[in-house]
């Protein structure tokens, strides 16, 4: 299959601090890829870098036209309601229409006309991954969209991008520092480190994915070796 | 539980202290229902002390002790008002210095709104008008009545210039703070959706300068009606200033009050309708469910 993102030689530095590091990537078309690196690593600089918000760089990115992103904090402007939103910054008039299938999609249509500031954070993630996927990219860039959300909404949002994955078929850059999200979501996991991608895994596992099958456990354990992690306790008494 | 740390056992022996520390307990006790024969409402509360003020101003002058000299009685000023308003004095003068200070702060708004946006929006125009808005800044406006009597004359046009004046400072200071307290973060998002130059100034950078914007215009209506007393000291023949000066030669302290009230109400009455203003426009900012 054909590549969606070429990246060749991609360095970028902030006042002589070098964050990437003559950096190759390929993405293909349809391919879910996690990014996961500990922080300041130079993934949220990357993603950014895809997003075409920082162009201050060396070598040579090649991506998809269409593209949108969702970020750590949903980003919503507070003075639109929900649904303006979702279709804010698309060509021609706003088409509620339009941006209540994107919100049925996600689950959220019921609370099309209500300001964001009423949202629980889980709901404003929903409509933040609506108003990217209503553009029907052919990349779409997570950044750590599920870090500021608790364990059980995280849990059912991982799921709804997993299923708008299949939906929708376009590529994923998902940047993570999650190890296992990573593994349930992605087919390759990359590890960054120094501006670098200094490991990749490809995930061959079935979906949905099993937390407690032998394979899973296994790379999970070669991830967190590779991120520096042991993860073993230690420390009960004898 | 004990006090003793779980983790006591991996501590080396040497690290173990040799006692805890004692535990320091407070005890905290409710305020609900703490024994209060008699409890006045607030509202009550608030208004004793303005109403008995006015109470201690009709009593001190009923009786003499405060001479009319000085300052009428609360009856004279309602006396005075009854009568302007009648004989039509009073309305007129509100009328002139109405359209004064709104001829004034139409100017003036326009012009901060222009200069605003244009440092706002442009770094060139930052360079250029910020730095210079600074500087007229330090000087009291105040003090500028003479060279605008050099300048305009004594007429209509120094008493609006001086508003216009006025009302331009806080309007801009606040819309250019507004404008440059835009959430990067948003700018950021929206660009990725696709919003141009003009997408961005109209869906993201005004409606953030919005709040601001809000807090300027109740500055600016409170300053134009300041400019305006000052103002209209100059030569007025007409208007609220031109009552009081006239009152002023003959000593009529119940019309100097009145005209002193007219403009606190006046004051008043524009923050009012600023606030009703604002709660419509921020609505996104209310935490209900607004279905409107």
């Amino acid at each position: 299959m054909a590549n969606s993102v070429e990246i060749r030689g991609l360095s970028r530095a902030f006042d002589g601090n070098t964050v990437l590091h003559d950096l190759d990537l390929d993405i293909r078309e349809g391919e879910f890829v996690a990014l996961l690196g500990h922080s300041g690593c130079g993934k949220s600089t990357l993603l950014r870098i895809l997003a075409g918000l920082d162009d201050e760089i060396g070598g040579e990115v090649t991506v998809p036209a269409r593209r949108s992103a969702a970020f750590q904090s949903p980003r919503l402007l507070p003075w639109l309601k929900v649904w303006r939103n979702v279709v804010l910054g698309l060509p021609g008039r706003p088409d509620r229409d339009l941006a209540l299938k994107a919100l049925d999609e996600v689950g959220i249509a019921e609370r099309a006309t209500v300001w964001p500031k009423t949202l629980s954070g889980g709901q404003a993630q929903r409509v933040s991954l609506a108003r990217a996927l209503v553009r029907e990219p052919e990349l779409l860039l997570l950044d750590e969209p599920f870090g500021a959300l608790d364990a059980l909404t995280r849990g059912k949002v991982q799921q709804l991008v997993a299923e708008l994955w299949r939906l929708h078929g376009c590529a994923i850059l998902l940047v993570t520092h999650d190890v296992e999200e990573a593994l349930l979501l992605a087919d390759r996991v990359l590890v960054m480190d120094e501006g670098r991608i200094a490991h990749e895994v490809t995930v061959e596992l079935p979906r949905p994915r099993d937390l407690t099958a032998p394979e899973f456990v296994t790379l999970r354990a070669r991830l967190l070796n590779w991120l520096g992690v042991t993860h073993t306790l230690e420390g009960t008494p004898s | 539980m004990t006090t003793k740390p779980l983790d006591v056992g991996v501590l080396p022996d040497q690290d173990r202290p040799e006692d805890p520390p004692p535990t320091t307990r407070v005890t905290i006790r409710g305020t609900t229902k703490t024994s209060r024969r008699f409890t006045v409402p607030r509202s009550v509360r608030r208004a004793a002390g303005p109403v008995g003020l006015i109470l201690l101003w009709f009593l001190t002058s009923a009786t003499g002790v405060l001479p009319e000299s000085v300052l009428a009685s609360p009856v004279d000023v309602i006396q005075q008002a009854v009568e302007l308003t009648k004989n039509g004095e009073l309305p007129s003068a509100i009328a002139a210095s109405g359209r004064r200070a709104a001829i004034g702060f139409l100017i003036g708004a326009t012009v901060a709104l222009g200069l605003s946006l244009l440092a706002g929006l442009f770094r060139l125009g930052e360079d250029v008008i910020d730095s210079s808005m600074g500087m007229f800044r330090a000087i009291p406006w105040v003090g500028l009545i003479p060279l605008f009597i050099v300048w305009f004359g004594i007429e209509e046009t120094p008493k609006i210039a001086l508003v216009a004046l006025g009302v331009t400072y806080p309007l801009y200071f606040n819309i250019y703070g507004g404008i440059r307290s835009t959430d990067s973060q948003l700018v950021e998002a929206a660009r990725m959706m696709g919003l141009g130059r003009l997408g961005l100034i109209k869906y993201v950078i005004l409606p953030s300068a919005l709040p601001g914007a809000l807090v300027g215009l109740r500055y600016a209506l409170s300053t134009a009606w300041l400019a305006l007393v000052f103002a209209e000291q100059i030569n007025a023949d007409a208007g609220l200033g031109y009552l009081m000066s006239n009152a002023q030669q003959y000593f009529r302290t119940d019309v100097i009050v009145l005209c002193l009230v007219v403009y606190a109400l006046l004051g008043l009455a524009c923050d009012f309708a600023v606030r009703i203003l604002s709660r419509r426009l921020l609505t996104w900012r209310a935490n209900f469910e607004g279905e409107a």
